[in-house]
């Protein structure tokens, strides 16, 4: 008894020092975002001014954010981003959803083969398929729109698979006993599977919209109008135009940041439980 | 005897409509998915397989035939040597400094520590910021004349380094930048693979005397060694990827570009930066190969490294 009170004891003073280290790291991760924030608010001499006192702003240049949103068209690149993002989250979710439960649960000849060209999707990067698919929305004639920046998130092999992995995992019982009440398979589906599946749901939407959001070649190369651009790729335009003015880029980067940064904030542990299910299940 | 013939059929029929029924139900319901996989990546792997076999011209047009030749371009192209030197060294250094990192945070944060929820929440905010900002901040930390860690530096007496433009000194940068939004993520999927190691084996381990690091090394890493490895993979093929923090940090006139270009970056210039569709086509085979191969890799390692319950 006293040998496992010493050894709490002594686990505990190890606490210590490993809060100092873990203090460190939580300095190291948020301190560039505090930076950005700070050069957000100053003006362009005092950014380069390199003393302790001009660490804050000395009068906050809110004025920053305003010339930022004009010049760049803020309010048009923050409508093309959530479209984009709104669309694929739906889509995935939708399409992802019927697939993966017939995957799951249904017979059906071809189930093999079908199943294995998500698996092929799955294990081939994603730049193989960016020129073909620019082709096509270029012979559409598309570039340029929300349905360009969509396109090639119109369905999900990873949110087939993920999906699978949950209706795998619920018991067959339920579908009998709905099956025996006279439901046919859509209204099973709907109405029995896909409930039970939201954890799921929830993953795979965040996963989804973390992701198109964060990406940056696809919008680059389909959407080369400023006024079609997203907020990742119009960054990379005003990267270059604001070379010097470094209070101006990051004011910027704000903007482009906040917006998945207040989502992380309020649905801290849907985003954290969503990232380790998704990967948990593969 | 007519009559049970009759019902036996009667009964078969109605199986098969049943069946039938369910196919119809099967294939309407995965048919915009597989509609969509065929369009969108199935055919294209073959385009793109096609098109590395031809000089495009400029806007797509005057495609012509010219058989390898992309490929014994590739072979003889210095750049490309150099896109897949440096992705590979970004690959390793990224991967191992992330994953061991992050496992030593997941440990940390899989005890009775107070506050894990906090810590676990803010390491993991790099992850939601989107790369094109994230890079912004750095070059702005890591700039020449006013950043912020030259600032420090030269308050401690050490010569400035140029973080961006110095060839020696650029990929260390781009690395640090990957490590940095990655670290969390990885983080974050082996504490959930810690959590289901049972108690009990620890209890067990404790009783009989065993030493933190010995659980470590006997219990916590057999045990997690599915979860560790899946991190591994993802981060590898992840890391092979790598385009928007060389893109957004190196630009090519940039003394660091031939240091720091990755595959998908040279991919990006020539495909759609010198519109050759074509040899862009044959670069990023290169990608294709080699991350086939790590997955054929993964499959034969996966049986004999890891422990499954």
């Amino acid at each position: 008894m006293r040998q496992k009170e010493s050894q709490r004891h002594r686990i505990r003073s190890l606490h210590i020092p490993m809060h100092a280290v873990l203090v460190a790291i939580s300095v190291v991760m948020v301190f560039p975002f505090v930076w950005m924030l700070l050069t957000s608010l100053k003006t362009v001499t005092e950014s380069t001014r390199m003393n302790p006192f001009s660490f804050f702003p000395q009068v906050s240049q809110w004025v920053n954010y305003a010339t930022v949103w004009q010049q760049n068209n803020f309010f048009q690149l923050y409508l093309n981003t959530f479209a984009m993002v709104i669309l694929r989250v739906v889509c995935a979710l939708l399409f992802s959803a019927m697939a993966a439960y017939a995957f799951a649960r249904l017979h059906f000849p071809g189930k093999g083969f079908f199943f294995g060209l998500v698996l092929v999707q799955m294990m081939v990067p994603t730049q193989v398929f960016v020129i073909p698919q620019y082709l096509m929305i270029d012979g559409m004639g598309l570039r340029n729109t929300v349905f360009a920046l969509v396109f090639p998130g119109l369905v999900s092999a990873f949110g087939t698979f993920l999906l699978r992995q949950f209706f795998m995992g619920l018991p067959r019982e339920l579908e009998e006993s709905a099956r025996l009440d006279g439901c046919n398979i859509g209204q099973t589906f709907v109405r029995v599977m896909l409930p039970l599946t939201h954890s799921g749901l929830t993953a795979l939407a965040v996963f989804t919209a973390l992701f198109a959001f964060k990406d940056l070649m696809w919008p680059l190369v389909v959407n080369t109008n400023t006024d079609a651009a997203t907020l990742s790729s119009a960054l990379s335009k005003i990267g270059s135009s604001y070379s010097v003015n470094y209070p101006n880029l990051m004011a910027a980067s704000v903007l482009a940041v906040v917006p998945m940064l207040l989502l992380y904030m309020v649905f801290q542990r849907q985003f954290i439980e969503g990232i380790a299910t998704s990967g948990g299940k593969l | 005897m007519r009559l049970n013939l009759g019902a036996a059929s009667a009964a078969r029929e109605r199986v098969s409509a049943a069946k039938r029924n369910e196919w119809y139900w099967a294939w309407g319901m995965i048919a915009p998915t597989i509609i969509g996989l065929v369009v969108l990546n199935i055919v294209p792997i073959f385009q793109t397989m096609y098109m590395s076999f031809f000089k495009s011209g400029a806007f797509g047009k005057g495609n012509t035939f010219i058989g390898l030749e992309n490929y014994r371009r590739l072979l003889a192209d210095a750049q490309v040597l150099y896109a897949t030197r440096n992705t590979l060294i970004y690959m390793v250094c990224v991967v191992l400094i992330t994953t061991v990192l992050a496992l030593l945070l997941a440990v940390a944060l899989g005890g009775r520590i107070k506050g894990k929820g906090t810590y676990r929440t803010i390491y993991f905010i790099p992850m939601v910021a989107t790369p094109a900002a994230v890079t912004l901040i750095w070059r702005w930390l890591y700039n020449y004349r006013f950043g912020l860690l030259n600032h420090m530096l030269s308050s401690l007496g050490i010569t400035p380094v140029d973080w961006i433009d110095n060839p020696n000194a650029a990929m260390l940068s781009i690395a640090m930048v990957g490590i940095w939004s990655t670290v969390g993520y990885s983080m974050v999927l082996l504490i959930a693979g810690l959590q289901e190691i049972p108690r009990d084996y620890y209890e067990a381990a404790q009783i009989d005397g065993a030493k933190p690091v010995r659980q470590f090394l006997h219990i916590t890493l057999p045990l997690v060694s599915p979860t560790l490895f899946f991190v591994l993979v993802t981060s590898v093929i992840a890391a092979m990827q790598v385009f928007d923090i060389v893109y957004m940090m190196i630009g090519v006139t940039s003394p660091s570009y031939d240091a720091t270009v990755s595959l998908v970056y040279l991919f990006y210039n020539n495909s759609f930066k010198y519109s050759n569709k074509g040899y862009g086509s044959a670069i990023i085979m290169i990608l294709l190969a080699m991350i086939l191969l790590i997955t054929a890799v993964q499959q034969r390692l996966q049986k004999k490294w890891v422990n499954y319950m």
